[in-house]
């Protein structure tokens, strides 16, 4: 008999049990999404950037099919990003790509400032480029950038290759890289590249003015 | 790569510029639109239901009906609209898999029915998302139990060309398909029956002469029932044997439980047979007679209940445990607790605690036989807690093993818990394969794309097209992406095989020889490099070979690199070409590659490695000439 009434009430309370907790969670996570943004007209868009209307358009439905909610927030953008490089580790670049993009600090992308930063690397002059460029190396905004924030980057960059690389990828590996970079933009040998130096060294070099126009065609 | 984010693939590219002044190195040409369209609306007319969607949100999935060029069969030139005879509220599911990248299983369609459209609409079932995959799989495996009960009824036709080895078997598994596996059936049964049987009235006392004592029927009648027990066990051992003979994997057979049975049921008489009367073992011998009860568990291959009750007993294994522990830990508790509490009562029947155990189990198990009772006042009021928590704790894990057996019994599906874990493997495994695949569609794509950058030197114009047929400008598009990385980080994607190789080589030329002695240094990589000159011969490469295809990816850099030199002739710096003779692994393969094409280009491909690698290198000035030649 006790192993009857055990059974019956057995199956009954596990299900009530369980449902209840998950639910307060599920509800809380729920107000947090809620929050939306709407971009501002077309015509304003379209008047700040050097895209075309049918190209925003075009922008937007792409942005907010990933984002619903109008802003991306960090890890959604790591997420994204991580899906063009299934090899290696994205996340760290991500990171500072996110911070560049993010311009203003607030911690999540609305779809002007994507589409700013989108204008400048894909329409703008190779001075903005530049400097659009710079802004993401000097991850502290101090307007020098600096070997250990230059190695930072390069190491990120490396994360994405992952680990099965040919030839294999050293430990040193990306000090090189920062070396010979240094070597070549750093024209006062002062251990920091400013603005100005980096835009001349890029100008002088024409292998990557030419990578610079490479991605004109994108949209 | 997701699809679903093909959209952000832009935004991707155009971060790109990120890496640019970090790069030593040209990029790589940006795979160029052809006949680039403004996105369009179509119309797809399903049974009358008219559906609207851009054009790019099918080519998403390329390798679906919608997605590729297979659609322009339903196109409509009337109507200028895509018309499709399918089910409308599927199609539904089918064209949101495509909005949003993910697959659902509306509940209220019929699970066939359902299927079907996948299946004419090229979408694999596995990529439905979780939220809607338990609830599949669950219909999807009632659907298939409900055929196959319908097929069983089918299956005892019986299959032509069997070998009488498989004749026996099937006949001995199931007793339904032929007379003779019937009444073979019923025999066994019959005489498992009459040995049990045999065993229990050997030992009833029958007939006691006047002057003699009680006897057992068995040692009254010894030679009847040696007779009655010799012939059982020949009968059981002429079953074995032909079991034994009929079985697909005898190994298998003779592990099995039932073997095993068999086995321990007939053991004992030829033991006993061997065995002489010997005084000092016939103890032993005796005991191995209550080995033939065994016998009684034949009857499972006869009773499919009995063999359920066995399976739940084993799954249930753990709440066994679990009850047994509990019931050991308040045994011994218990004892400890009446063995004290009766220590100072006379004449006492709790001598030790160990003695104690027996009025424990008694007491907790409501048995209650009477023989052991405590006669202090503590311990009758320890012995009441002992009966009333006795009650509790064997009536917890009950339940656990009666819901057990019931599920058990109602499903039985012991073979469909098997089938369907093997389900789980192999979609796990399909995803996991199409996650790689993306990765490795790079790699494959290198090749291919390498390869047809070659073809474009030598103009060969009907295999490039060929080959660029097989990408979609998306998947170009993140190859390029890729490819810029690769450029800026001036190393290069492998797969692990590769990688592993180029480890030992890296630590075989640890010993730098400044001067790249090619002759010295190309045995090494020979190997490497030869195969991948074998396929310079062969027309395309197939993507048929994976493995070793993708492990040879390095020689085709070098082929890259004269692509580049070919196109930006003007801006080849010496810094680059410099670095890249200081490279001796990369120079190797170059002069392996180089040399060996030029040479073997005429020769049949069914040259061994060694002649590849025989052909003597020209010194490095040299080197750099025929690597322009060969352009």
């Amino acid at each position: 008999m006790g192993a009857v009434v055990g059974t019956l009430t057995m199956g009954e309370r596990t299900k009530g049990e369980r449902r209840r907790p998950s639910r307060d969670k599920i509800d809380d996570d729920f107000e947090l999404s809620i929050v939306c943004h709407r971009p501002e007209g077309l015509d304003k868009l379209e008047a700040q950037t050097n895209f075309s209307k049918q190209e925003l358009q075009v922008l937007y439905r792409g942005f907010k099919n990933e984002c619903p909610s109008g802003v991306v927030n960090e890890d959604t953008f790591k997420q994204i990003y991580a899906q063009f490089f299934p090899h290696g580790d994205a996340s760290t670049y991500a990171h500072y790509l996110f911070n560049a993009f993010d311009s203003a600090h607030s911690g999540s992308i609305k779809f002007e400032g994507f589409i700013m930063a989108l204008s400048t690397l894909l329409r703008g002059s190779v001075r903005e480029k530049l400097t659009w460029t710079f802004n993401l190396y000097d991850i502290n905004r101090d307007g020098y950038i600096n070997k250990e924030e230059m190695t930072d980057i390069v190491s990120a960059i490396y994360d994405m290759m992952g680990k099965y690389t040919y030839p294999a990828l050293k430990t040193d590996t990306p000090k090189q890289h920062v070396d010979a970079f240094f070597q070549k933009m750093d024209k006062n040998r002062d251990g920091v590249v400013t603005l100005d130096e980096f835009i001349l060294s890029c100008q002088e070099d024409e292998n990557i003015l030419r990578s610079l126009q490479l991605f004109k065609n994108v949209i | 790569m997701a699809s679903g984010v093909a959209a952000w693939l832009p935004f991707a590219r155009a971060a790109a510029i990120g890496w640019m002044p970090v790069a030593n190195m040209p990029m790589p040409i940006a795979p160029t639109e052809k006949n680039k369209r403004a996105d369009e609306l179509i119309v797809l007319n399903v049974s009358g239901r008219r559906f609207e969607t851009w054009r790019n949100t099918l080519d998403r999935y390329p390798d679906t009906l919608l997605g590729s060029s297979e659609k322009e069969f339903f196109y409509n030139e009337e109507t200028k609209e895509y018309f499709f005879d399918r089910d409308a509220d599927v199609f539904r599911a089918v064209l949101n898999f495509y909005r949003t990248g993910k697959l659902h299983y509306p509940r209220s369609e019929c699970i066939t029915s359902y299927d079907e459209e996948l299946s004419f609409f090229g979408i694999i079932p596995e990529i439905i998302g979780d939220c809607c995959y338990e609830e599949y799989k669950d219909r999807r495996r009632e659907n298939q139990e409900r055929l196959m009960d319908d097929d069983e009824d089918k299956k005892d036709a019986k299959l032509p060309n069997m070998t009488f080895r498989e004749t026996m078997w099937r006949a001995f598994e199931n007793p339904h398909t032929s007379t003779m596996a019937l009444v073979f059936y019923y025999v066994t049964g019959f005489f498992i029956a009459i040995s049990v049987l045999t065993n229990v009235v050997e030992t009833v006392p029958c007939g006691a002469t006047p002057n003699t004592k009680e006897v057992t029927c068995g040692d009254r009648y010894t030679v009847a029932f040696f007779c009655m027990d010799t012939a059982c066990v020949l009968i059981f051992t002429v079953e074995y044997l032909m079991r034994l003979f009929a079985a697909p994997s005898r190994y298998r057979f003779m592990r099995s439980v039932m073997s095993i049975i068999d086995v321990v049921a007939i053991l004992p008489y030829y033991i006993g047979l061997v065995m002489t009367d010997n005084e000092d073992v016939s103890g032993a011998f005796v005991t191995l007679r209550v080995f033939r009860v065994f016998r009684i568990f034949k009857f499972s291959r006869h009773s499919q209940g009995l063999r359920i009750l066995g399976y739940t007993l084993k799954s249930c294994a753990s709440e066994l445990g679990f009850l047994l522990f509990s019931l050991t830990m308040a045994i011994i508790i218990f004892a400890t607790v009446m063995f004290y509490a009766e220590k100072g009562s006379t004449s006492s029947k709790f001598t030790s605690i160990p003695a104690s155990f027996w009025y424990t189990i008694v007491t907790m198990t409501t048995l209650g036989y009477g023989d052991m009772v405590p006669k202090t006042i503590a311990g009758k009021i320890f012995g009441s807690i002992c009966s009333l928590s006795g009650v509790l704790v064997i009536a917890l894990p009950v339940p656990v093993i009666v819901s057990n057996f019931s599920r058990i019994y109602h499903q039985n599906q012991r073979a469909d818990k098997r089938r369907a874990q093997k389900m789980q493997k192999a979609r796990l495994a399909r995803i996991r394969i199409s996650k790689t695949g993306s990765s490795n569609a790079f790699l494959h794509s290198k090749r291919n794309g390498l390869f047809s950058e070659a073809l474009e030197l030598t103009s060969s114009i009907e295999e490039e097209q060929h080959l660029s047929k097989n990408q979609s400008l998306l998947e170009s598009q993140h190859h390029h992406l890729l490819h810029c990385l690769e450029k800026t980080t001036n190393h290069e994607f492998a797969d692990e095989l590769c990688y592993e190789q180029s480890y030992l080589e890296g630590a075989l030329q640890s010993y730098p020889s400044q001067s790249p002695s090619l002759s010295s240094q190309e045995g090494m990589t020979g190997t490497c490099c030869t195969r991948h000159t074998k396929r310079n011969h062969a027309p395309l490469p197939n993507s048929s070979i994976p493995t070793c295809a993708l492990s040879h990816t390095h020689p085709h850099h070098n082929l890259q690199e004269l692509s580049t030199i070919h196109i930006q002739p003007l801006n080849t710096s010496r810094s680059s070409l410099n670095m890249r003779v200081d490279e001796p692994a990369r120079l190797n393969c170059q002069s392996g590659t180089i040399t060996t094409a030029i040479i073997s280009i005429p020769t049949p491909p069914a040259t061994t490695p060694e002649s590849d690698a025989h052909p003597p290198p020209p010194g490095p000035a040299l080197q750099n000439v025929v690597k322009v030649s060969a352009l």
